[in-house]
């Protein structure tokens, strides 16, 4: 690994789409809020190569087990691969960006 | 004991531990099993649900958060338990839910609705009444939030119990407290504790019920095994002082120590110890007893503790008793173990267990002395009552050896267990005229006027022979011994 990276470099290639898939159980205020910061960091960030899929368990219990969801909501990034995932309202949008693999990690202790 | 109002109780089919719960877990409540690791706590889990599934109709949720389903599958296959076709008969469902801290960011508010979900959709689609959550505190290594955590584990439970599961979940043991992340405290019900000591290199596993909400349970550390059946709790010193008081007597197999004993023999489902110094006869004399038992066609379980099997039989067809005819006929078996290898909750707990499998009517432990080098003197004698409690309870005639050192501290070294049998023979051997001469006495029988005299027997091909009395003091000299 000898590619310098720096907090503006997108680690995905411009060109890959996302397949974003949003778990959620009924329209909670988490889950609302959930969907909107995600719409809109998808906006602002993976305009036009993005795609999200709503997956409400309490309509396909079923499905909680094959992404191993445990919280709610969860988003899950499908594709590209490796498999992403983040819990919470993703209100913080540094934290989804780097769930996402849009934005470095911060070395741990910064 | 006074008619109590009890839980409805969830029975767990795990041996003896549904007798010191008087009737297994709180029925539609939590359950929370505590231990370190390698304490059996995933096993227990899985067997209350297991046997649920088998037993009593009963579907369950088996709920990993540290195994894999196919983990969990062979290591409960050796146990003899078929997960797959359990599965396959929609009886079980068996959901690994994967924690994984480096894969999960978190970014604000969440809730565990997801393992609500799925917990909730599997219940409905088998109609589970049992539940296994193995190990929840998983979580806490996963999810970083443990307000979050506490919280939804609360409504957690909640949950199971508005459901009326009846749930187990395990917890490693902390060090302050009973589990590392206080699952304790959200479980109010029933919390059992789960104990593997190694001492002397001897390993021994124990049971504590910690708190049982509203039901009466034994608070003793009951010792409890794990073999190829599975796990099996010993529940004896619950027993207590219920057995009966038999008045039918049965042969000691020597007619003329029968005659000692008021004419007819020990009595049935009492204790007998006969101590002796080495080479007065004491197995002969034990094999006699066997021998009798097995003429009647009683089953005799018989523990040795220094001998081989083949060389007790070679020995005692030299003096004209052939037990291997019995061992044939399935009336006689013999259990040998060297004392050291076990602990003394173990030897006890494999003593208990070959005695509920063979449902003997003659039980012998020879030379019962030989357990003293795993235990201390109190440790033996503590275990020697759990052993007779429990056999007296089935009306178990039991029949001890005890080997003693040198003459003179003869009645010493036995003092301390000596008080837990009912009648006590004594062996001894005495120079006189260049011979050396055996001499057998009753030294003490409860409920029945024995002889007192001391009478000399002798070892021939044909068994041990107690030869006629000297000047009979009987009469007046009939003991009659404290009851």
């Amino acid at each position: 690994m000898q590619t310098q990276l720096n907090a503006a470099t997108p680690l995905t290639t411009s060109s890959e789409t996302f397949l974003l898939r949003l778990y959620v159980a009924g329209q909670t205020p988490k889950c609302v809020r959930a969907f909107e910061n995600l719409k809109r960091i998808c906006e602002e960030y993976l305009a036009g190569r993005y795609h999200i899929e709503m997956v409400d368990l309490l309509q396909n219990p079923q499905l909680a087990r094959g992404d191993q969801i445990l919280a709610v909501p969860t988003l899950v990034r499908r594709l590209p691969e490796p498999i992403k995932k983040i819990i919470g309202d993703l209100s913080n949008t540094e934290r989804v960006l780097v769930g996402l693999d849009l934005r470095p990690a911060r070395r741990p202790g910064s | 004991m006074a008619a109590q109002q009890e839980l409805a109780k969830s029975p767990t089919g795990i041996q003896g531990l549904d007798e010191i719960t008087n009737g297994g877990l709180p029925f539609g409540r939590p359950t929370l099993v505590c231990g370190g690791a390698g304490s059996g706590k995933t096993l227990l889990a899985a067997s209350f649900l297991l046997n649920g599934i088998v037993e009593y109709g009963e579907p369950g949720i088996l709920m990993t958060f540290e195994e894999t389903a196919e983990e969990l599958a062979s290591d409960l296959a050796s146990l003899g338990y078929d997960l797959g076709k359990l599965v396959e008969e929609g009886k079980l469902i068996v959901d690994y839910v994967r924690v994984e801290r480096s894969e999960i960011e978190e970014t604000g508010e969440y809730d565990l609705e997801g393992l609500f979900v799925r917990l909730e959709h599997a219940v409905n689609s088998i109609g589970a009444r049992r539940v296994v959550l193995d190990t929840i505190e998983s979580l806490f290594a996963g999810l970083t939030n443990p307000g979050i955590l506490r919280a939804e584990l609360r409504r957690l439970f909640r949950w199971l119990k508005d459901r009326r599961l009846t749930t187990v979940l395990t917890g490693e043991r902390g060090d302050a407290a009973l589990t590392r992340q206080g699952l304790e405290e959200y479980v109010s019900d029933a919390v059992i504790l789960l104990d593997h000591r190694v001492q002397d290199q001897v390993s021994t596993r124990r049971l504590r019920i910690v708190k049982y909400r509203g039901s009466h349970h034994g608070t003793n550390e009951y010792p409890f095994l794990i073999d190829r059946d599975g796990l099996h709790v010993l529940p004896v010193t619950s027993l207590g002082l219920l057995h009966p008081a038999l008045k039918e007597r049965v042969s000691t197999g020597v007619p003329r120590l029968d005659e000692m004993l008021s004419g007819r023999g020990y009595y049935r489902g009492s204790t007998i110890l006969l101590s002796g110094t080495a080479g007065t006869g004491k197995t002969s004399l034990a094999a006699h007893f066997v021998d009798a038992a097995c003429r009647r066609g009683e089953r005799c379980l018989y523990f040795l503790f220094e001998e081989s099997p083949p060389q007790l039989m070679r020995n005692m067809l030299s003096i004209g008793i052939d037990l291997q005819q019995w061992v044939d006929r399935g009336l006689l078996q013999f259990q040998a173990d060297r004392p050291s290898r076990f602990g003394l909750e173990t030897h006890l707990a494999s003593m208990q267990r070959a005695v509920a499998k063979f449902e003997p009517s003659v039980v012998v432990a020879d030379p019962v002395t030989n357990l003293l080098t795993v235990g201390t003197h109190s440790d033996v004698r503590w275990m020697l009552t759990r052993v007779i409690d429990y056999l007296k309870l089935g009306s178990i005639t039991v029949l001890f050896t005890s080997l003693t050192p040198g003459s003179r501290e003869l009645e010493e070294t036995d003092a301390g267990i000596s008080s837990l049998m009912d009648t006590w023979i004594m062996l001894t051997i005495a120079e006189q005229n260049r011979r050396r001469r055996r001499w057998i006495s009753v030294l003490k029988s409860r409920g029945m006027a024995h002889s007192d005299s001391v009478r000399e027997y002798m070892l021939t091909d044909r068994g041990l022979s107690v030869l006629d009395s000297e000047p009979d003091t009987r009469g007046a000299g009939k003991a009659m011994a404290g009851v």
